[in-house]
């Protein structure tokens, strides 16, 4: 098989599995019948425990290497929230959190 | 149209996170040999951005390592869709792209504010998934383009990413009438990732998790009765 080939070849395969694990829920449970309790319950509350595994993972590097990595992300996260309690305006919370996160990292 | 203005606003900062992680995963390309084509046929068919930075050192290795690798990579996305099975319901044929189109970004953004009034939910829904992935085909694709002269130096804007999730956490937070969802979320991403490294550290944290708030149920049920 041609080089070209077997990376299309691959991209298709890594392409279909991740459409199957996202599918697999709405083919589960997708098919009419109504959501159990159990399920709702999941769907209910798993979503903020999630975000909360997301942004562990976006601070993953940080937090295994040194706290001089660590601490510029954590600010930069405190100010995002504070932003939004205050304004709640996406693009404010998520600019002024970036743009101190910036300045920080080249100030150290 | 007022569906894509909304969308268009809504998907603002994962415009921002894309572009910046798009052109670093088109040069990652452009290094390996592949040119910006293929950047965007891997955006295309895949649209799942660490597996696809991961399979940029797999594009001559064997289906099957692939097959297994995207499993693991990809697994924590088994349980997004299950809190929007209701809402993707009217989507009906357009489900399925939706559906493939579910990225962790994608998904936290569905979680994130609710369709206003008067908007047609299912057109909203379409139009964020569409946009984003087009965000991430066009980053990938400029990525490839320009090769490794940047104009300036942009290190740091792919806080971006963590900026957007922390605001989907805040308005989470607000709208939850019970808490520990994201102190339990916390502790075992902590625990795990001290356990399994950064590498694999997603998944067990994940099943732990939903063992956790099924174990949990009342608790929390009680919690959120009280709450209202």
């Amino acid at each position: 098989m041609s080089p070209t080939l077997h990376a299309l070849l691959i991209l298709l395969v890594a392409g279909g599995v991740t459409f199957l694990i996202r599918a697999l829920p709405f083919l589960l449970f997708g098919n009419g019948e109504r959501v159990s309790p159990q399920l709702h319950f999941i769907g209910r509350t798993l979503p903020l425990s999630v975000i909360a595994v997301l942004i562990v993972y976006c601070l993953k590097d940080a937090i295994l290497s040194s706290f001089s990595a660590l601490w510029p992300q954590l600010i930069g996260i405190l100010i995002t929230a504070l932003l939004h309690l205050w304004k709640h305006n996406n693009l404010i919370s998520i600019a002024g959190g970036t743009i101190i996160y910036m300045i920080l990292i080249r100030l150290l | 149209m007022r569906e894509f203005r909304y969308a268009l606003k809504q998907t603002l900062p994962v415009f921002c996170g894309y572009m910046v992680l798009g052109i670093a995963f088109g040069l990652s390309m452009h290094e390996a040999g592949y040119n910006w084509l293929w950047s965007m046929l891997s955006s295309t068919v895949v649209f799942a951005g660490s597996l696809q930075f991961t399979l940029i050192g797999m594009l001559g290795g064997n289906l099957l390592d692939v097959a297994i690798t995207s499993l693991s990579v990809n697994c924590r996305m088994l349980f997004y869709g299950i809190s929007l099975i209701e809402r993707f319901r009217p989507l009906k044929k357009s489900k399925l792209y939706a559906m493939f189109a579910l990225s962790d970004e994608t998904y936290s953004l569905l979680c994130g504010a609710q369709t206003p009034e008067g908007l047609s939910d299912k057109k909203v829904v379409l139009w964020m998934s569409l946009l984003d992935q087009s965000y991430w085909i066009l980053g990938s694709a400029i990525g490839g383009l320009m090769g490794q002269a940047l104009p300036f130096d942009m290190t740091g804007v792919d806080f971006a990413m963590t900026a957007l999730f922390t605001v989907i956490f805040v308005e989470r937070w607000q709208a939850s009438k019970s808490r520990l969802p994201a102190f339990i979320g916390l502790g075992y991403a902590l625990l795990s990732l001290l356990v399994f490294g950064p590498a694999n550290f997603l998944l067990p944290a994940l099943i732990a998790i939903v063992f956790t708030l099924f174990l949990l149920r009342d608790v929390i049920e009680n919690k959120e009765e009280k709450a209202v």
